[in-house]
């Protein structure tokens, strides 16, 4: 089957009911997207179809079709995302593992909603858990984003 | 040997594709000789400058979101006057010259990492920056006295030659005997808030932990393990996974039956398809309620390993004004880091290769040669970033590397063992359920007279190579710190505490904060108790009791002061505090609590004053207390793994709760920079909390809940 995977198409060889991220780990090397529960409790494997947040371990592959997935490694060429670039700012990451599903959830939230409210914040990210705990920063770094994304876009 | 050849040194950089470095030679004859006691250590083995200017900082511990990789990277760069934007870090290999300078064996754990490194990090800086101002003083034909280091690049004032410039000729020097370290008035660097050097590949998703190890030809094994803890293999039948696509191996291990695939959904479905018959053993009975009741009976004796004893508790105790006696008592708890266990190894002629992300390497490397059979020099570990540690990934067994060589070594192919969730959560190594029963005596003006103290709890260090150092006349220290060496207990002239530690097969490790994750719960509640028993205010009632320990009165009373203590709190919310030493810091927390209507208790904020000595990097310790006490609410409000009919029953996040964003309390951190001898910041925010939460509770409904999780009836 072929997958639009961060702008390029991929000729993948899988089974239909594979998740997508063992699909995009262990045939794409796209190692960004992290294993952390295996049923959609924690938002470590968080990835973007056509734009929207979704949990890849338990999303089939061959239910993904002609939508355009975009993973951690494909929001920006260099880190420059407004919420990587809010993540930087704020120094929200511990250990780091949790945190390509915070910022890419985090990524589809401010895409819907450009300003969001504390309240928000906590509806759109209370699936990705951070054992590390970095939840406060995260609350400052999605704000400090959205206003990020308000200046480029002026 | 000690420590690292240049060869190894130069075929790591390599390897690392970051380009060729030159690393600072230390003459071969010294190398040879190893370090006498008390000497400089080999800066050789600890920073790489390259011709670009970039300095490589080789870290003796680990990264697992405590923030060493900016933090031990400060203290050389602090000496050695770098130019912070080329500072490089990498984990160092598992060698001897790595090891913890307090512990003797490398390793990562007990919130010790800054102060145990502040003068080997700091040292190594200062020498290297000798070693290159005297470069540019040969160059120059000049007195290196008359030069000056800063931003990487030494000058005379007239010429400049930066550190990439003089690294070729610096490295043919001999490094100096003795160096003077800078005067804390004189720092740059450290003391300042200092964002993170790992967040660029950690958002971006470029950071490498030891889930993502790839290589052409590695397999994905997962392993079946035995239900019930202490259970053993009886018989499998794998015909119906080695028709799964990608199975290629399915092998008995010491720890279950071992599926080996091309990937790991391959080996999910085909360990999902084995059939297996286990003989469940002592364990099967096991059932966390009965085993609750037992200790409370064990607590109601007389008995038990004396702890401390002073004066006569039970006579103080019978001609006590007022007695007040309550238990409290703690489940088991899983460590649950975000990135499940896994551990890669190749096994190639007498050489063992590991890839993980580990607490413990000298440990490991240990168990792994011994498996393996090969010299434990011979065993290389490649640490990755580790994905949360909290004590899990520090395993005196070294579980998940064991088995991961266990695997290796049975099917002759380089293999990743991964860990799924469920795997994590009924694993085992769990922080150990404690039941502590206290009474409590008041005499006049409800001062504190008497205390007796029960604890029970299985020892962490029971049956472990560290049992001899750490477990004294039946004892285990992290049973009882926090309980023992409570300043409160100080003042009272009759007190007795005593220790039993029952064993059975549930397997427990240390869990951020250790043992004070249940001493401070219920030495704090306890006190808390007394305050309201005495009619006095639980800020002045504390202070009273610590009056000769002035740190813990500052920070008390800073905290009670940040949080508006004595203020009315918002409509339906009230306040409680705790104040706990653990790791050689002092942690007061004031916690600011509602109730929903469903009877959840919510946080809205945590005021905390800290007391570590010295701050390295406000910026991190204000990090690790926000969150030590989100891993600690996790603990409070949520989490409990409990036994029945020898089965975890809980398995993934959808039971096994732990706290989420909307519980996140806004925590406010003053750091106090008292200047005593440096402790810890990793863990000691973890532990209060309960008890600061608990305390809040009572204010607000008057019910006292001594269990953990908090749940009011």
């Amino acid at each position: 089957m072929k997958l639009h995977v961060n702008g390029s198409v991929h000729e993948v060889h899988a089974p239909d009911d594979m998740p997508l991220l063992w699909v995009l780990r262990d045939r794409l090397n796209l190692t960004g997207v992290k294993f952390g529960c295996g049923m959609a409790q924690c938002g470590a494997c968080t990835v973007h179809l056509d734009g929207r947040a979704v949990r890849s371990c338990v999303t089939p592959v061959s239910a993904v079709g002609g939508r355009k997935i975009t993973t951690i490694e494909g929001l920006s060429a260099d880190g420059s995302h407004p919420v990587q670039q809010a993540w930087t700012e704020i120094d929200v990451v511990q250990c780091g593992y949790c945190q390509s599903g915070q910022i890419m959830s985090a990524a589809a939230l401010l895409a819907e909603n450009p300003s969001p409210s504390d309240a928000d914040i906590d509806i759109a990210l209370a699936g990705n858990i951070c054992r590390c705990g970095t939840y406060q920063r995260i609350r400052e770094a999605v704000h400090r984003a959205a206003a990020l994304n308000k200046r480029v876009q002026r | 040997m000690n420590g690292l050849s240049r060869r190894d040194l130069l075929r790591s950089s390599l390897l690392s594709g970051a380009g060729l470095f030159i690393a600072f030679h230390v003459p071969g004859k010294a190398r040879a000789a190893g370090p006498p006691p008390k000497a400089l250590p080999d800066p050789n083995a600890f920073v790489r400058v390259g011709p670009d200017g970039a300095v490589t900082v080789l870290l003796a511990h680990s990264e697992m979101g405590q923030g060493v990789w900016t933090t031990l990277a400060m203290l050389i760069a602090e000496e050695m006057e770098c130019d912070w934007s080329k500072i490089r870090v990498e984990h160092a290999p598992a060698a001897p010259i790595y090891a913890h300078p307090a512990f003797g064996m490398q390793m990562t754990g007990g919130s010790t990492s800054t102060w145990s490194e502040f003068d080997r990090y700091r040292t190594v800086g200062a020498m290297a920056r000798d070693m290159l101002v005297r470069a540019a003083a040969a160059k120059w034909r000049t007195d290196p006295k008359k030069l000056t280091a800063a931003n990487g690049v030494v000058t005379d004032g007239r010429r400049k030659a930066s550190y990439g410039d003089l690294a070729q000729a610096a490295q043919a020097l001999s490094p100096p005997k003795t160096v003077a370290l800078k005067d804390k008035k004189d720092w740059k660097i450290l003391g300042k808030p200092t964002r993170r050097l790992d967040t660029p590949e950690k958002i971006t998703g470029k950071a490498q932990f030891g889930m993502d190890i790839q290589f052409p030809g590695l397999r994905t094994a997962l392993i079946a393990r035995a239900p019930v803890f202490g259970g053993t293999l009886k018989s499998f039948d794998a015909s119906n996974t080695m028709t799964v696509p990608g199975v290629e191996a399915v092998v008995k291990v010491p720890s279950g039956v071992a599926v080996v695939a091309s990937d790991y959904w391959s080996a999910k479905q085909g360990r999902d398809a084995l059939k297996i018959e286990w003989d469940d053993g002592p364990g099967a009975g096991l059932d966390t309620n009965v085993l609750l009741a037992n200790y409370r009976g064990q607590a109601k004796g007389t008995g038990g390993a004396v702890v401390g004893t002073k004066g006569d508790a039970d006579a103080a105790l019978a001609t006590a004004k007022k007695r007040i006696e309550a238990e409290y008592d703690v489940p088991y708890l899983a460590h649950a880091p975000m990135e499940p266990l896994n551990c890669t190894v190749k096994l190639e002629g007498n050489r063992c290769e590991i890839w993980t992300g580990t607490q413990f390497q000298t440990n490991d490397q240990t168990i792994a040669a011994k498996i393996a059979g090969v010299p434990q020099e011979h065993v290389t570990i490649h640490t990755a970033f580790l994905g949360g540690g909290f004590g899990r990934r520090a395993n005196p067994r070294s579980d998940f590397v064991a088995e991961a060589v266990q695997v290796a070594k049975a099917t002759g192919v380089p293999v990743k063992v991964v860990w799924t969730r469920e795997d994590d959560i009924r694993g085992g190594y769990y922080r150990p359920m404690f039941l502590h029963r206290i009474e409590a005596g008041l005499g006049e003006d409800g001062k504190l007279v008497a205390w007796r103290h029960q604890i029970v709890g299985q020892s962490i260090l029971a049956d472990t190579p560290f049992e001899k150092f750490m477990v004294k006349d039946g004892v285990d220290a992290t049973s009882v710190e926090g309980v023992n060496d409570s300043p409160y207990l100080a003042s009272v002239d009759a007190r007795r505490i005593a220790l039993h530690s029952p064993k059975n097969q549930v397997p427990v490790l240390w869990w951020r904060s250790v043992g004070n994750t249940h001493t401070a719960f219920a030495m704090e509640s306890m006190i808390d108790e007394l305050a309201w028993a005495a009619e006095k205010d639980p800020v002045e009632y504390r202070a009273a009791l610590l009056t000769a320990s002035p740190r813990h009165l500052r920070a008390l009373q800073l905290a009670a002061e940040k949080a508006g203590w004595g203020s009315k709190p918002p409509e339906g919310r009230a306040r409680g505090v705790a104040v706990h030493e653990s790791f050689g810091s002092i942690i007061a927390e004031v916690a600011e609590v509602s109730v929903d209507a469903d009877k959840s208790i919510r946080v809205h904020k945590v005021t905390c004053a800290v007391d570590c000595g010295t701050a390295v990097n406000p910026l991190g310790i204000e990090a690790q207390v926000q969150g030590a006490i989100a891993y600690g609410l996790s603990a409070v409000l949520h989490s409990e793994l409990t036994l029945k009919d020898g089965r975890v029953e809980q398995s993934n996040f959808h039971d096994y709760r732990v706290l989420r964003l909307p519980d996140m309390p806004q925590v406010e951190v003053h750091v106090i920079e008292s200047g005593a001898k440096m402790g810890g910041i990793g863990e000691p925010a973890t532990a209060p909390v309960s008890a600061a939460v608990a305390n809040a509770v009572y204010a607000l409904t008057r019910q006292r809940l001594r269990s953990l999780p908090l749940r009011l009836v």
